[in-house]
C-alpha cells in the first residue's frame, strides 16, 4: 500500500500497461518530454521510446482517428485530449466511427481504443478548459465512460479500460489530480469491475449519487448533514455508461430519496437519465422527487464566478433539504 | 528571395534525402502538370521517363485481366442501377467513368496490403476478391458493413467523408511498429535468416470533395511526420455531388501533397495502364519505408454522384460528351485489338462474364436476408454490457406478447391453404 495523488497513479497504471502489454501505447500532443499538461504521462517516454509514448501533431481527430487505424492493427492506444473543451474536434472520430466500427462490421472488428479527457471545473482557468461533457458521449452507443475519483481507483481503472475490448473513454477529474490517497497496487481492488458503483458511505435518510470530481464534495455534506443528524449514503457511480442502476435502486429503496449531482448543466445530463431510470424502477420507494444538483444551462462561465456555478456542500444540503421536506 | 527560397523548418532534414526522394523530387517536385499519360483517348501506348517501366512489366494477360475487370464492374454498376430502380435497393452510388482509375491502383496492390475505400469503391473491392454481392447489403439496408475486412484487407465502406483518411495512416502506423517489433523478435531469438513477413503498405481512398475535409490534411500531418506507409488515393471525379472541384480547390489536388513534404502526382485516371503503374510506384515506396505519396487520379463521374441525384440540374451534356471519349475502356480495347492482344472471341466472353455476375447479383441481391434485430443488440459492444442485456430482455417479453397473435395468423393462413387445395381438388 502506497500513498500518491491520483495524476501520479494514472502514471503508474499506464506505466504497468506499457510494461505489461507490449502492443499498448499513449498518443496525445505535450505528452512525450513534458510528460503532458498535468504531467500525467512523465517519464514514460524516457522508459518506453516515442514509438510508445507518441507526441502527436496538434490534431485531436488526428489523434483518434489514427488511433482506430492502430488499433484495426492489433494496437492498442490510449489517448490524452489536452482538455475536455478540445475533445469536439475529435467529436466525429469518436462518436462516428470509434463507437460504431464493432457494430457496423456486425462484429468482426474490434477498436479498443481508450482516450483519457481530463474534465471538470475548479482550477481557475479560461474558457474551454473546466467543462463536462461526459453525457454528450454517454449518449452514444458503443462507447464505455468512467471516472475515477481516487488514486487507487485510478491506477486500476486505468489499466482495465486498456484491457477491455470496447472503446473507453476516461474522464479525469482535473481538479483532483493532485488528491492523494492510499493505492494497493496488488490489492483485490485489481479486479473491482470498473464499471460497477461504490458505495462510499452508508445512511437511511437520503442517498447522493455523484462521480469523479464532486465526491469529496458530497462525502463533506454527507459529514455535515451528520452533525444535523441526517443519515446520507453517497454513491461513487465510477461508470458513467453503463450505469450501475442496481445499486442506485437498491439504495434508493432503502433511504426513499434520491439526489443526484455533478457539474454539467443538469439539462440533459446524466442526472436526469438516473432520475428517469430510478422512477421507472423504484417509484414506490420513492418519499420525494428526484432532485438534481449541477450546472447551470449556460456555457461554463468565467474563472472568477466558477464558485457560483460549481455544485458545492451547500447546494447538496439545500437539495437534501429539500428532498427531506417531502 | 521568393518564398521558395525559405527554410521549411530549423531541423536539419537529411533523413529525407535518400535517393527515392530525389528522383520523386526530380520528376515530381515541380507541380503536378502535366499528368501522366502512358495509353491515350486513341488508344495508342506513349512513354514516360519514370513510369513506362512499371508498363513494361505488363504480361497481355493482365492487361486483357484489366479490361475483364473493368468490363465486368461496369456492368455491374448497370445491374445495381436497375436493382435500386426497381426499389431492391435503397440507394446506389454508380461508378461508371472510374474504372481505371480503380481497377489500374487496385490491381497494384498486394495481398498483405489494407484498403481503406470511401463508398464507391466498387471496382477496387472486385480485385480484393470481395464477393459483389456483400457491397450490395449496405445500399439494399439489411448491414452497415457486409463483408469481413479481415478476409480481404478490404475494409468497410465509410460514408462520413474523409473519416477512414486517419485510420489508414494509423494503420499503417502500427506496419511500422510491427516491422519493428518482428525486427526485434528476429535478433532476440537468432532467427534473423526466417523468411520475413512481406512489407506491406496502406492505401486510403476519397474524392475530389472529402479533400476539403479536416481529416484529410490531419491526416497527411501524421503521414508525413511519422513517414507512414500510406498511399493517399483521391479520384478527382470532378464533383461533389453538385459541386464542382473549383469550389474544393484552386491548384491541381497533387500540388497539395508538396505542402505536407511529400511527393504528389497527378495521373489520368481514365489511362489503366499509367494509374497502375504510377500506384505501384507508390506503393512499392511506401513499403520501402520512403513514406506517403498523393496520387490523384484525374476522372470523371460519368453518372449522378448516386442514384438520389440528378446530374442535368447542375452540369451540361456536352462535358459529359467531352469525358465519355475519354473513356477507360474503350481506350484499352482500341489497344488490345491494334496489338493483337485480343480478339472478338475475348470481347465476347468478357461480355458473357459479365452477365453472368449481373445474374448471379441480381439473384444474391433477391436473397439477402434481412437480420434479426438481436444481431445489433449483440454487436453493439464486444463485452456485456447491463444496459444492452436490460434492453433485449424488454424487447424479448414484448416480442412474446406478439406470439399468440402471429400464431393465430399462421393457423388462418394454413387453413386458407387447405381451403384452396380443397377447392383445387374440387
Amino acid at each position: 500500500m502506497t500513498t500518491m495523488t491520483i495524476a501520479k497513479a494514472i502514471n503508474e497504471g499506464l506505466r504497468a500497461t506499457l510494461a505489461n502489454n507490449p502492443r499498448s501505447l499513449l498518443m496525445g500532443e505535450d505528452i512525450g518530454a513534458l510528460g503532458g499538461v498535468y504531467r500525467v504521462t512523465d517519464g514514460l517516454i524516457g522508459e518506453f521510446g516515442a514509438d510508445r509514448v507518441v507526441d502527436t501533431p496538434l490534431a485531436e481527430s488526428g489523434i483518434i482517428g489514427t488511433a482506430i487505424g492502430l488499433s484495426l492493427r492489433g494496437f492498442q492506444p490510449v489517448c490524452e485530449i489536452q482538455f475536455d473543451g478540445f475533445v469536439f474536434p475529435g467529436f466525429n472520430q469518436i462518436t462516428t466511427q470509434l463507437a460504431k466500427m464493432h457494430s457496423r462490421s456486425n462484429g468482426n472488428l474490434t477498436v479498443p481504443v481508450v482516450v483519457r479527457i481530463p474534465y471538470g471545473g475548479g482550477i481557475g482557468s479560461i474558457e474551454h478548459h473546466s467543462e463536462s461533457p461526459e453525457a454528450l458521449f454517454a449518449h452514444t452507443a458503443g462507447l464505455r465512460i468512467i471516472t475515477p475519483s481516487n488514486p487507487h481507483d485510478a491506477y486500476w481503472m486505468i489499466q482495465q479500460a486498456v484491457e477491455c475490448q470496447d472503446p473507453v473513454i476516461v474522464f479525469e477529474p482535473k481538479r483532483r489530480y493532485w488528491l492523494k490517497g492510499e493505492v494497493d497496487t496488488e490489492a483485490p481492488g485489481a479486479s473491482a469491475d470498473p464499471f460497477k458503483a461504490h458505495v462510499l458511505r452508508e445512511g437511511i435518510d437520503a442517498t447522493v449519487v455523484v462521480y469523479g470530481p464532486l465526491v469529496p464534495v458530497a462525502l463533506a455534506a454527507a459529514e455535515a448533514a451528520a452533525e444535523d443528524g441526517r443519515s446520507v449514503e453517497v454513491i461513487d457511480l465510477r461508470s458513467i455508461s453503463p450505469i450501475d442502476f442496481d445499486t442506485v435502486t437498491d439504495s434508493v429503496r432503502k433511504t426513499g430519496r434520491l439526489i443526484v449531482a455533478h457539474e454539467a448543466p443538469t439539462f440533459g445530463g446524466i442526472g436526469g437519465e438516473i432520475a428517469a431510470r430510478v422512477s421507472e424502477r423504484a417509484f414506490h420507494s420513492l418519499e420525494a422527487p428526484v432532485i438534481r444538483v449541477g450546472g447551470f444551462h449556460m456555457p461554463y462561465p468565467v474563472a472568477k464566478v466558477e464558485e457560483d456555478y460549481l455544485p458545492d456542500i451547500d447546494r447538496i444540503l439545500e437539495a437534501l433539504d429539500r428532498a427531506l421536506a417531502y | 528571395m521568393g518564398a521558395t527560397h525559405l527554410p521549411a523548418t530549423e531541423f536539419d532534414g537529411t533523413d529525407l534525402d535518400d535517393q527515392l526522394e530525389a528522383e520523386a523530387e526530380a520528376r515530381l517536385g515541380a507541380p503536378a502538370e502535366p499528368m501522366v499519360q502512358l495509353l491515350g483517348p486513341d488508344g495508342t501506348l506513349g512513354s514516360d521517363p519514370v513510369f513506362s517501366k512499371y508498363a513494361e512489366r505488363l504480361d497481355p494477360g493482365t492487361l486483357r485481366g484489366f479490361y475483364a475487370d473493368m468490363s465486368k464492374i461496369r456492368r455491374f454498376d448497370v445491374e445495381a442501377t436497375a436493382l435500386q430502380r426497381q426499389g431492391q435497393l435503397a440507394l446506389w452510388v454508380p461508378l461508371t467513368g472510374q474504372e481505371a482509375a480503380q481497377i489500374g491502383s487496385g490491381r497494384a496492390s498486394q495481398p498483405q496490403d489494407y484498403i481503406f475505400p470511401t463508398y464507391r469503391e466498387h471496382g477496387v473491392a472486385l480485385t480484393r476478391n470481395v464477393d459483389l454481392a456483400e457491397l450490395l447489403r449496405q445500399f439494399r439496408g439489411v448491414s452497415n458493413g457486409g463483408w469481413n475486412p479481415k478476409d480481404t484487407n478490404f475494409h468497410l465502406y465509410t460514408l462520413v467523408l474523409a473519416a477512414q483518411t486517419p485510420h489508414a495512416v494509423g494503420y499503417a502506423m502500427g506496419i511500422q511498429r510491427d516491422q519493428k517489433l518482428a525486427a526485434a523478435t528476429a535478433v532476440g531469438s537468432g532467427e534473423a535468416g526466417q523468411a520475413a513477413e512481406p512489407k506491406a503498405a496502406v492505401m486510403v481512398y476519397f474524392g475530389d470533395g472529402a479533400s476539403s475535409e479536416g481529416d484529410v490534411h490531419e491526416s497527411m500531418v501524421f503521414a508525413s511526420s511519422y513517414r507512414a506507409p500510406v498511399v493517399f488515393f483521391c479520384q478527382n471525379n470532378h464533383w461533389a455531388i453538385s459541386v464542382p472541384t473549383s469550389v474544393q480547390t484552386r491548384i491541381p489536388l497533387a500540388n497539395r501533397a508538396k505542402g505536407y513534404g511529400f511527393p504528389g502526382i497527378r495521373v489520368d485516371g481514365n489511362d489503366v495502364i499509367a494509374v497502375h503503374a504510377v500506384t505501384e510506384w507508390a506503393l512499392e515506396r511506401a513499403r520501402e519505408g520512403h513514406g506517403p505519396v498523393l496520387i490523384e487520379a484525374f476522372t470523371y463521374r460519368v453518372g449522378a454522384h448516386t442514384t438520389a441525384d440528378d446530374p442535368t440540374k447542375y452540369r451540361g451534356s456536352e462535358e459529359e460528351g467531352v469525358w465519355r471519349a475519354k473513356d477507360p475502356l474503350d481506350r484499352l480495347e482500341k489497344y488490345l485489338r491494334a496489338e493483337g492482344l485480343a480478339d472478338d472471341a475475348f470481347f465476347d466472353q468478357v461480355r458473357a462474364d459479365g452477365d453472368e455476375l449481373a445474374a448471379y447479383v441480381r439473384k444474391t441481391t433477391h436473397d439477402l436476408e434481412t437480420p434479426d434485430i438481436r444481431t445489433a443488440f449483440a454487436n453493439t459492444y464486444v463485452e456485456a454490457h447491463p444496459l444492452v442485456a436490460e434492453e433485449l430482455a424488454w424487447f424479448e417479453e414484448y416480442s412474446a406478447g406478439f406470439a399468440d397473435e402471429a400464431e393465430a395468423d399462421q393457423t388462418e393462413a394454413d387453413q386458407t391453404k387447405v381451403d384452396q387445395t380443397d377447392g383445387m381438388a374440387r
